[in-house]
């Protein structure tokens, strides 16, 4: 086995997602340590050009799988990728991100391969041969070290919990790869996608939460103007997402999605634990509620005690000055 | 048509948890439940049993004697019957082995579709139920909402980024389930009935798995509270003031804005 690690890139939109610059930071940072080369793979149709990038952010080995069918991610055609290029290279640690993608993907492959998994890791490191990560578990209630039994090690990466790679290196050539493609054994047969080009969630640098205590839909409207003063986007909690105030992608917590910004503001949310642990590792975080006693508080590195009907507005107004 | 719902028991979400010696002191817990997940991917069985009452829906759990409790309620629920798996160190399996037990419970009892959570909220890891889809070569869809079954193809609506979508698949197959429906309360009737309905008994070594299939892939070394944040300052005057301090501190002294 060599020491090397390979990153499974994240493209869409015409460019690689965060996450994969946060990938090759880690990756990079460890290789330095094994003496081992970051290599990376992109996967989809229409990846082979911009795969070379990844060169610029400290991949000595650039590979592509790009192919029609490959076009949508599948973990059932995604994966067989993967394995065959594991085999081919035998990486020590395969790095993919905590993304809907990563997290079935992840599995999936450490499944084929039969080796270690480690899902959701918050730090890496190397101690002689040895790998101990370091990852939340009881939703972020503890936090666990886990030691690496069998390798390859497949890992997931929480977003935004890793410096990312500096870039202004040299794009690599591209290494392609040949697709066989596989007959899938599941079928997309609607999808209905909401607006595109707003940053999703788990990306986002800032985001404003709301919780019931935003009274209705309609009031979303002043959490909307103030994201987009701050270039954040906008949370909810699960009351929230219940009523059907907000669509289940906003949701944060337990059983939504985890987030961690450098700034987190939570508006008319109580701050129950299955919402904090959602959000918790936020490095500030802001509370705008009208109960002194709300859990939210026991968190929140500022707090404004009042209704978030008036506090918003003017808060939305203060920033756009600040910017302007 | 038989369903699977595999069931892991987990501290109550609500509960905080309390380390010592490097593992949860199970003596501060002071209520397990099915994992949420698990709970979803019941209640979305449930529902298919609802629109055709020929559906038999058999729980699958490992875990330690406790787990019997979550097995009568979801029993009350309305599930048909039930195997537990009694393992005492479940919770140091990882989740390739956890598959490969279920894999084996699963061949042993049949099954038409598996009903699996997408994680379990303790370990956190979302292995197993995927593993398992994979151990046994079948299609899976993962983080569904909602599940239909018309003939020999499942139907499920998912939440993805930014939208839905609807994903279909032919029988047998497996659901991992996301955030469903609300799991229904069992009613008194159904809490009387399940005490009559039958639970079989196993454990990891009766279902024939040994060897290297058990041993972990990665274990868990140390365990310890996550760091704790520090209340910090509740801003004091008029809403307008205290709204101008905010920004001002967000600016100079979190530098975030
Ligand atoms: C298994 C399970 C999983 C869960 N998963 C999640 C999850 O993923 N995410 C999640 O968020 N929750 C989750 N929950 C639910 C969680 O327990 C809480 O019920 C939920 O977070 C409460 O949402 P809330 O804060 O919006 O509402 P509430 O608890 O109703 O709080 C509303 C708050 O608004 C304040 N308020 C009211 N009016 C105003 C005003 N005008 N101005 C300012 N403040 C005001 C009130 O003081 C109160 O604190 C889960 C629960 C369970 C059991």
């Amino acid at each position: 086995m060599a020491n090397n690690i390979l990153v499974v890139a994240e493209y869409g939109d015409g460019k690689f997602k965060s996450i994969t610059h946060q990938l090759l930071g880690e990756a990079g940072r460890l290789a330095a340590q094994t003496g081992g080369t970051v290599e990376a793979v992109a996967i989809g149709n229409g990846v082979k050009d911009a795969a070379g990038q990844l060169g610029a952010y400290g991949a000595g080995k650039v590979y592509a799988a790009d192919d029609a069918s490959l076009k949508d991610y599948d973990g059932a055609s995604y994966a067989p990728v993967l394995v065959e290029l594991v085999k081919r290279t035998q990486p020590m640690m395969i790095f993919l991100g905590a993304t809907p993608m990563g997290l079935t993907l992840g599995p999936r492959l450490a499944t084929q391969l039969q080796c270690a998994l480690t899902s959701d890791c918050t730090a890496f490191a190397l101690d002689g041969g040895a790998i101990s990560v370091t990852r939340p578990v009881y939703g972020g209630r503890a936090v666990a070290v886990y030691q690496v039994k069998k390798l390859p090690l497949v890992a997931t990466l929480r977003q935004n919990a890793f410096a990312p790679a500096a870039g202004g290196g040299a794009a690599t050539a591209v290494d392609a790869l040949t697709v066989t493609p596989v007959a899938l054994k599941t079928k997309v047969v609607e999808m209905t996608k909401a607006e595109t080009g707003k940053i999703e969630l788990t990306e986002a640098p800032i985001v404003i939460s709301g919780g019931r205590g935003m009274q209705g839909p309609e009031n979303f409207a002043m959490l909307e103007s103030l994201a987009s003063v701050l270039g954040g986007a906008v949370g909810a909690t699960r009351a929230v997402v219940d009523a059907g105030w907000r669509p289940y992608s906003e949701q944060v917590g337990q059983t939504g999605k985890t987030v961690s910004p450098t700034l987190y503001i939570a508006a008319g949310v109580s701050g129950a634990m299955q919402h904090l642990v959602g959000m918790k590792t936020s490095k500030v975080i802001v509370a705008i509620n009208k109960d002194p006693e709300a859990p939210i508080f026991k968190v929140a590195d500022y707090g404004i005690v009042a209704d978030a009907m008036q506090v918003v507005p003017l808060l939305t107004e203060a920033c756009r000055q600040l910017k302007a | 048509m038989k369903i699977l719902v595999l069931m892991k028991q987990v501290p109550d979400t609500a509960s905080p948890i309390s380390v010592s010696n490097n593992q949860v002191d199970a003596s501060k817990i002071d209520k397990y439940a099915a994992s949420p997940y698990d709970e979803y991917a019941l209640e979305q069985a449930l529902q298919v049993k609802d629109k055709d009452a020929s559906t038999k829906i058999t729980l699958v759990a490992m875990g330690p004697a406790r787990v019997r409790e979550m097995i009568m309620q979801g029993l009350a629920m309305g599930a048909d019957d039930a195997m537990i798996i009694k393992a005492e160190n479940a919770g140091e399996m990882d989740g390739l082995t956890v598959a490969h037990v279920l894999a084996a419970a699963a061949k042993k009892t049949g099954f038409d579709l598996i009903f699996a959570g997408s994680k379990g909220v303790d370990d956190d890891q979302g292995w197993a139920g995927i593993a398992l889809a994979e151990l046994l070569g079948l299609p899976l869809i993962t983080t569904t909402r909602s599940t239909t079954v018309a003939g020999a193809t499942v139907r499920c609506q998912r939440d993805v980024e930014g939208g839905k979508e609807t994903v279909e698949a032919a029988l047998p197959a497996l659901i991992t389930s996301g955030q469903a429906t609300e799991p229904r309360y069992p009613t008194l009737k159904g809490i009387m009935g399940a005490k009559k309905k039958p639970i079989q008994e196993t454990d990891v070594a009766g279902l024939g798995v040994s060897g290297d299939l058990l041993a972990p892939r990665v274990q868990m070394v140390k365990l310890d509270m996550p760091p704790a944040r520090q209340a910090g300052r509740i801003l004091q005057g008029e809403p307008a003031d205290q709204v101008k301090e905010l920004a001002r501190l967000l600016r100079e002294q979190a530098k975030v804005i």
